[in-house]
């Protein structure tokens, strides 16, 4: 249940199973995960907005964020023993691509843009992507978008005295986290894991970041703290698991996370059946308009 | 207890524009004509296959070029055809719809130049038999999503856009025939429009209340409620006088084809309003989770 779609077809080639654990409770909302994945994957600006919902003027996961931190200003008490006369706590939490284990970005995409990786982790090959948008709706999670502005040139060095020139075409494809495919390819963590000051996103083999995430969850509760769960962690949950999955304190819904996210694939079956018989009938009913006569 | 955070969408509306609509009923009018025409073919009804023929190859011609405008990088729209996936009802319906296209168009020339009879017979029969699932694998298309309306509705879309694309398919030949030689496409139009009713129903009351509700209010509420109101008047006036009036039959016909343009559009629409209020998102997943907790 728990074994990424694809993965073991890597054999020799295939990779330990890497992802994120982000333990929201030492979040701080730095957004230095937001800049470093920006920097280091050539991900364009799309505009600076000021939107009033706290600190949060990123808004949500798209074609041009891979990293976002959602801000919470909650009147709710950090500990649930906490005495205070006002309680007050603020929530903040580094949300990202999940790399399900079952996927349904990657199970939807006609054209084989998205492909499971060695490291078990999901990316979109954009030399493929023909920009179709399946992958968009697809996303229990709203991960993917369509990448409305121009890209910047994947160019490595800056000429002296001359600026980068962005195309002036809209790029048309769909933008993701890629876990830093590139980065892993040689041994190095991904940049926001990097760029975390306090730990809170932490990168590893899934296997013991689960386990990390089980003793950290343990403690939390001791400490009697406020609304804290996992939030991915279950292999048996209805994407099989995320790659990349959360310590949060507060329900999911909260953060703008879907409460239960099931891969849509899984009721493809039946949905074929349905289509088949829908067929038939109208073969059916065709033969059956011919049973009058002609006028 | 919050329902969201600051109001904000928790899965992303597709990015599909107009072209995906308008695709919906013409890849629903090539697939009903292919097997409308093979069956007349059979019968020995010349000009309704003739009618049929025609029609089924300029809705599959027509669906191409509206598919590839709607991609972010047209230019690779051969990528399509790079893999064949089954758990992906775009890439089965890109080959589905590049066959029959093909088939369909195929025939058409050779039924204009009257030539290489036997090859024309083969690319019906062909298109015939991909016909069927052109009209229906669209349901699967919309339903495999995460669009809470959409996958909701998985049971009822096939159903629903099969109707609708025979119903279409009847009315758009009982449009362009004298009501003589129109009488099976007529019929197919009648029968289907009264099953798209019903399947119509059935679907918005099983999704449930909530989810039923991109259907009755906003933009695609006064959609869904016209096509209904259309479909309803167009099938009524060819059962009433579509076989004596050749004024009532294209005017009946002219309702229908109307009614199914505004149903896909109405669908279509309803999607994208229950992606954006997270409410639709997150009410039945928080109930399906708290009641397994």
């Amino acid at each position: 249940m728990s074994v990424p779609d694809g993965w073991l077809a890597y054999g020799d080639e295939q990779q330990e199973r890497v992802g994120f654990f982000t333990d929201t409770s030492v979040c701080i909302g730095c957004k230095a995960c937001e800049v470093a994945c920006k920097e280091w994957n050539l991900v364009p600006e799309d505009g600076l907005v000021f939107t009033g919902e706290s600190y949060d003027n990123t808004s949500t996961l798209g074609a041009n964020s891979w990293r976002h931190v959602a801000f919470i200003e909650q009147e709710k008490p950090l500990r649930l023993d906490d005495e205070d006369g006002e309680p007050l706590r603020w929530l903040m939490s580094s949300d990202v691509c999940k790399h399900c284990t079952h996927a349904a970005c990657l199970d939807v995409c006609p054209t084989g843009s998205l492909f499971r990786t060695e490291f078990g982790t999901v990316v979109v090959q954009e030399d493929i992507c023909n920009g179709c948008g399946y992958c968009v709706p697809a996303c229990p999670f709203g991960v993917l978008d369509k990448r409305h502005i121009p890209s910047l040139p994947a160019t490595t060095t800056r000429v002296s005295g001359s600026e980068p020139q962005a195309s002036e075409r809209p790029d048309g494809r769909v933008w993701k986290c890629t876990l830093c495919y590139d980065r892993l390819k040689g041994g190095h963590e991904p940049a926001c894991a990097k760029a975390c000051p306090t730990d809170s996103i932490q990168f590893g083999p899934l296997d013991e970041l689960r386990a990390r995430a089980d003793a950290r969850l343990e403690k939390l509760q001791q400490e009697n703290w406020n609304g804290v769960q996992l939030y991915g962690r279950d292999p048996d949950d209805g994407v099989g698991g995320f790659g990349a999955f959360f310590l949060l304190l507060d329900e999911p819904e909260v953060y703008g996370l879907p409460p239960d996210p099931v891969v849509t694939t899984r009721d493809l079956p039946g949905l074929w059946a349905q289509t088949a018989l829908a067929a038939g009938a109208v073969v059916l009913g065709v033969v059956a308009s011919f049973l009058g006569g002609r006028r | 207890m919050s329902d969201s955070y600051y109001g904000r969408p928790v899965i992303k509306e597709p990015t599909w524009t107009w072209e995906i609509p308008i695709y919906l009923f013409t890849g629903g009018l090539g697939g009903g004509s292919a097997v409308l025409s093979a069956a007349a073919r059979l019968a020995g009804n010349e000009r309704l296959a003739k009618t049929s023929l025609y029609l089924g190859a300029a809705g599959d011609v027509v669906s191409a070029p509206l598919l590839i405008a709607d991609l972010g990088r047209p230019e690779r729209f051969l990528n399509m055809l790079r893999v064949f996936k089954v758990t992906s009802p775009m890439s089965v319906g890109s080959w589905v719809l590049f066959v029959s296209g093909g088939a369909s168009s195929t025939a058409a020339v050779l039924e204009t130049l009257d030539r290489l009879r036997p090859v024309k017979y083969l690319a019906e029969l062909v298109s015939a038999l991909f016909g069927g699932p052109l009209a229906t694998y669209t349901g699967a298309l919309l339903a495999n999503t995460s669009v809470p309306v959409w996958h909701e509705g998985r049971h009822e879309l096939p159903w629903l856009f099969g109707a609708s694309g025979t119903a279409t398919a009847g009315a758009a030949a009982a449009l362009l025939l004298p009501p003589e030689e129109a009488g099976p496409a007529r019929r197919l139009a009648i029968g289907c429009a009264a099953a798209e009713l019903a399947a119509m129903e059935v679907m918005q009351h099983r999704v449930g209340r909530l989810l039923a509700e991109p259907y009755r209010k906003g933009l695609s509420g006064q959609l869904t409620r016209a096509s209904k109101l259309c479909v309803a008047a167009g099938a009524g006036l060819l059962a009433w006088k579509g076989r004596q009036s050749r004024s009532a039959a294209v005017g009946g016909s002219t309702l229908v084809l109307a009614g199914e343009m505004l149903l896909r559009w109405g669908v279509f629409k309803a999607g994208f309003a229950s992606a954006r209020d997270p409410k639709y998102t997150v009410l039945p997943q928080r109930q399906r989770r708290d009641s397994n907790r």
